[in-house]
């Protein structure tokens, strides 16, 4: 393969698989507590949430479809009447502190007016109605979080300087979990210019991890958007500055920005002890603060991959591309002595993610091995084909292609369980490359079996 | 509009592409947006297919909305034509592509023009057919086409096989048991002397499809998939079929019967006349099926009177509920359908087996009617068996739609005499263990739920902090006792005694160097 200096570009057709971005009710209603979402779709949405999800659709979950008949799609019933009826349902049995309606391709077509229902229902019925276009005309699987977030953002409460300490103190005292577990760190007073906001969802152990750590720069995270609940989201405002811990919330980050005039940080994503350190270091730039003892932090976590980072180096790996994760995890790779060949990507924001791309620069070069060619919108089809000349160790591919390439040799790992492990912080770490590694370590035991072609069909699809 | 959770059968493309990925070389493109290929998501991990899944979509994204698909769609066609040569390729419409309103006949009809391949467009629509209708349909629709492209190449076969032959129809790739029930089927008619013209769509090949009248007649196992088909075959060359379905032993026996009629009707052309399959039955039905004998053997006596409730597709849910109560003397209570399409004819079968008779789509109505009658067992669909674990009553699953678990790699046929013994073991494994289960209730014999004694040691030197506490509750049940363990490990060598949550995350990050 072809050394190139600086990181190239590409565009292909688009004809990728990936999750429908609605799939993203599945990890925030989880998060948020107190919320239900209703989306707005058809059979087919409630089909794929059905299956996608699981076992968790057994568990009462806080998530529901408004399934359009042929009825709503031909305007023969008012739309407003029928979300006000079902919305009503849903606050009679089971009484949320908000309602996210996700809107769906179904919505998009007909053009109904969700944002234009919703300030209605929502003043009729007592309960906050957020939108969110979730759409797969327009969005890929983790982008579906970055629609909610985005549209989150307008409902948190107007930061206000001189009713700044009288509303620390309230994000203090909820359930943000920093109040107690964190003293110890937090020995100098903090000063007024740090108010941080982080944004995206992480499960609330994770939250609670990344929290320390700034904290141990004396720098407090006065809120989470999304917080545990919705009657918690941070105040916004100008002077508060905010920084994403996922790659793919570039929405969220420029609705942060223009509507909310928050001053945002952009930084790599804390995927990773590099991309960790390099995230802490980005934001004590920004508050003016001397970092201290990371370097021997981030030493101290790659002492502890050594056994994995073994089984890796020199591998090479091939990312299909389905949830935006795959820069900031490729990056990471690189650093533990991978050879990435391609990095596919549904969608790729260069201003959002500059910090990151530059970092993975770096880390090329750091490395000593070839800049890989980012493909957005891949084309799995082409994709197939050069993967099949490369030949490379492993794939970080969806769920439709895992088993025919496996059935074909090549080792894969399909890339959606990146989006529901725990992989940011120094902690996690590890979670990482246990997941890459997973296949490596199982097709050792294989390896000798021989069995490793398991299919009749010619090996390009 | 209406707020569900959960659906029995799937939306109408769902059908489509379940038909056209059964066959071999036949490719469906979808006109739909991103993420609507998850059918090749289920089809790679609920069968563990091998090859890749031959659907791709032709995405419908923002520009589409604005100024239509225009050439993308035959693009896609053509492209997909040149890169594998299918024999037919199927647009297949979604709920998207319903509502925009496109010509796709006319995308279909440009396309033809270039494509070596065939190009047929799924006549179906998302907002009156479900998956299972769809299903029906898109089958007859394929086969029809390919009947009459080889009527108008004069390439029709119409002479009957010499030996007698039948056409298995509707067995299909994420059909509940479907494979094993084909083998189970081919096995039976083997042992009856009939060869097996095809087999559609499962594997079958469109090229082939010409030759479906050669058969003497057809048998289609379901009801939910193949109907059309066999009704398309039965007018157009006066083939007749068996809808019987060979589940259970009065009912195999019934099949076989009519499989007799069917083939003595042309003896004249059998070498050794008529046929009679009484003595084959019988010795089936006593000896190498274990059911007839489990039914009568005092195991089952336990069981009689016992009150189930029956749910799923119409097929599978008829022919359980007779199996429970003419096979077995189990009390069904309440038997019930999601076919709502089916309902008349399902009524009819069931019809004085069972106190009621439930059509529905809405699971939550299911749930209600377990919940008060309060069954020993239930038999039913995925959502029945969790309905079960709710409510503390075993379930056997027993249709669609189901999980990975019920797609098995070992043989479990429901069709035919090796399907008895499977649904012998199914049903009573649920029995029993609903009795044992009563039973240690009854006499307290359950241990305490909460497993304590796992720890390390019992001695109590560490402190956990409220939060920690807190914290370790968050972590998910199955891994809490692991990490519960290797923190105190970790604070036990570091002489802590106050953990915290960052002795949490510290020991996890130690552990793991």
């Amino acid at each position: 393969m072809k050394t190139l200096e600086t990181l190239t570009f590409e565009c292909e057709t688009g004809n990728y698989h990936t999750f429908c971005p609605i799939s993203c009710v599945a990890w925030l209603y989880q998060k948020i507590e107190d919320s239900f979402f209703l989306v707005v779709g058809t059979k087919t949405c409630g089909y794929f949430l059905q299956n996608a999800l699981g076992v968790t659709i057994f568990a009462e979950p806080r998530y529901a479809m408004a399934e359009s008949e042929e009825g709503d799609i031909s305007a023969q019933l008012n739309d407003q009447e029928e979300l006000g009826r079902i919305c009503l349902q849903i606050k009679r049995d089971r009484n949320p502190s908000v309602i996210i309606w996700i809107g769906t391709c179904t919505t998009e077509i007909i053009k109904m007016d969700l944002e234009g229902i919703g300030p209605k229902l929502e003043k009729d019925l007592g309960i906050p109605i957020i939108v969110a276009r979730a759409n797969g005309l327009d969005y890929a699987f983790t982008q579906g979080e970055d629609t909610v977030l985005a549209a989150m953002t307008h409902r948190c409460p107007e930061y206000n300087v001189l009713k700044h300490k009288q509303e620390k103190d309230l994000v203090r005292g909820l359930g943000v979990n920093l109040a107690k577990t964190t003293v110890s760190y937090s020995n100098k007073q903090e000063s007024d210019d740090c108010i941080l906001v982080l944004f995206g969802s992480l499960p609330s152990t994770v939250a609670s991890q990344l929290n320390p750590e700034l904290e141990r720069q004396s720098i407090r995270v006065s809120g989470w958007l999304p917080s545990q609940r919705y009657t918690e989201l941070p105040p916004l405002g100008k002077g508060v500055y905010v920084c994403g811990i996922n790659p793919f919330l570039s929405r969220t980050a420029t609705t942060l920005m223009r509507r909310r005039k928050c001053q945002l940080i952009g930084a790599p994503f804390p995927i990773g002890p590099d991309g960790t350190r390099a995230w802490i270091e980005k934001i004590c730039s920004v508050f003016n603060r001397k970092p201290h003892g990371l370097e021997e932090r981030e030493n101290q976590i790659w002492i502890g991959l050594k056994d994995y980072i073994g089984i890796v180096t020199g591998r090479s790996i091939f990312f299909m591309g389905d949830n935006l994760l795959e820069i900031s995890i490729a990056r990471f790779l690189i650093r533990c002595g991978m050879i990435v060949y391609e990095i596919g990507i549904p969608y790729m924001d260069k201003r959002y993610q500059a910090a990151e791309l530059s970092l993975l620069r770096d880390t090329c070069i750091k490395m000593n091995t070839p800049m890989p060619r980012i493909v957005e919108k891949p084309d799995n089809y082409n994709q197939m084909q050069r993967m099949h000349e490369l030949k490379p160790d492993l794939a970080i591919t969806g769920m439709a292609h895992a088993n025919p390439l496996e059935a074909r040799g090549i080792d894969t790992k399909w890339s959606v369980e990146f989006t529901f492990a725990q992989i940011h912080g120094f902690t996690n770490a590890r979670d990482v490359l246990e997941l890459v590694t997973r296949p490596l370590r199982r097709n050792t035991d294989l390896g000798c079996l021989g069995w490793n072609n398991l299919s009749k069909q010619a090996i390009a699809i | 509009m209406k707020l569900a959770y959960w659906m029995y059968a799937g939306p109408a493309h769902i059908g489509t592409l379940r038909v056209a990925s059964s066959f071999r070389n036949v490719h469906a493109i979808m006109h739909a947006p991103l993420g609507d290929d998850y059918f090749n998501v289920m089809r790679s991990m609920l069968e563990r297919e091998r090859d890749f899944t031959p659907v791709t979509a032709s995405i419908v994204d923002r520009h589409v909305l604005a100024r239509g698909s225009q050439e993308k769609v035959i693009n896609n066609i053509n492209r997909k034509d040149e890169e594998q040569r299918p024999d037919p390729i199927v647009l297949t419409p979604t709920c998207t592509s319903s509502i925009l309103q496109e010509d796709l006949q006319n995308f279909v009809d440009r396309a033809s023009i270039h494509s070596a391949s065939d190009v047929i467009l799924a006549d179906v629509n998302h907002y009156r057919v479900n998956e299972l209708q769809a299903a029906d349909r898109t089958l007859e629709q394929i086969v029809r086409h390919c009947l009459d492209k080889a009527r108008k190449q004069n390439r029709l076969d119409r002479s009957v096989t010499d030996k007698p032959s039948v056409n298995i129809i509707g067995t299909s790739t994420l059909g509940f048991h479907n494979q094993h029930d084909c083998r189970e089927l081919k096995r039976l008619l083997q042992d009856s002397g009939i060869l097996v013209n095809q087999v559609v769509p499962e594997g079958g090949s469109l090229k082939d499809l010409k030759y479906l009248p050669r058969a003497w007649f057809n048998i289609v196992p379901y009801r939910e998939v193949g109907l059309m088909t066999a009704i398309l075959l039965e007018k157009e060359f006066g083939m007749p079929y068996i809808s019987t379905t060979p589940m259970g032993i009065l009912d195999t026996s019934n099949f076989i019967g009519q499989i007799e009629k069917y083939i003595n009707a042309w003896s004249f052309l059998l070498s050794r006349g008529e046929v009679h399959y009484k003595s084959y039955i019988e010795n089936q039905t006593k000896f190498v099926s274990q059911a007839a004998w489990f039914s009568r053997s005092i195991d089952c006596q336990n069981s009689a009177g016992k009150e189930a409730v029956v749910f799923g597709d119409a097929t599978h849910a008829a022919s359980i509920t007779k199996i429970l109560v003419k096979e077995m003397g189990i009390h069904v209570s309440c038997s019930g359908t999601y076919c709502k399409h089916d309902m008349k004819r399902f009524s009819d079968q069931v019809r004085g087996l069972c106190d009621e008779i439930l059509i529905t789509e809405d699971h939550t109505e299911v749930g209600d009617t377990i919940a008060c009658i309060e069954p020993f067992a239930i038999f039913g669909t995925q959502m029945e068996r969790h309905i079960g674990k709710r409510l503390d009553i075993p379930c056997g699953v027993i249709s669609s739609p189901v999980h990975i678990q019920n797609f098995p790699l070992g043989y479990r046929p429901f069709l035919g005499y090796e399907g008895t013994n499977q649904i012998a073991d199914l049903v009573y494994n649920s029995f029993t263990l609903g009795m044992e289960d009563h039973l240690l209730d009854v006499f307290g014999g359950h241990d305490t739920k909460e497993v304590i004694t796992k720890l390390l040691s019992t001695d109590n030197d560490l402190d956990w902090t409220v939060e920690s506490q807190l914290e370790l509750n968050k972590i998910p049940g199955f891994v809490r006792g692991k990490v519960k363990r290797n923190t105190e490990i970790f604070a036990r060598q570091n002489n802590i005694t106050d953990i915290t949550v960052n002795v949490m995350y510290a020991a996890k990050e130690k552990l793991s160097e």
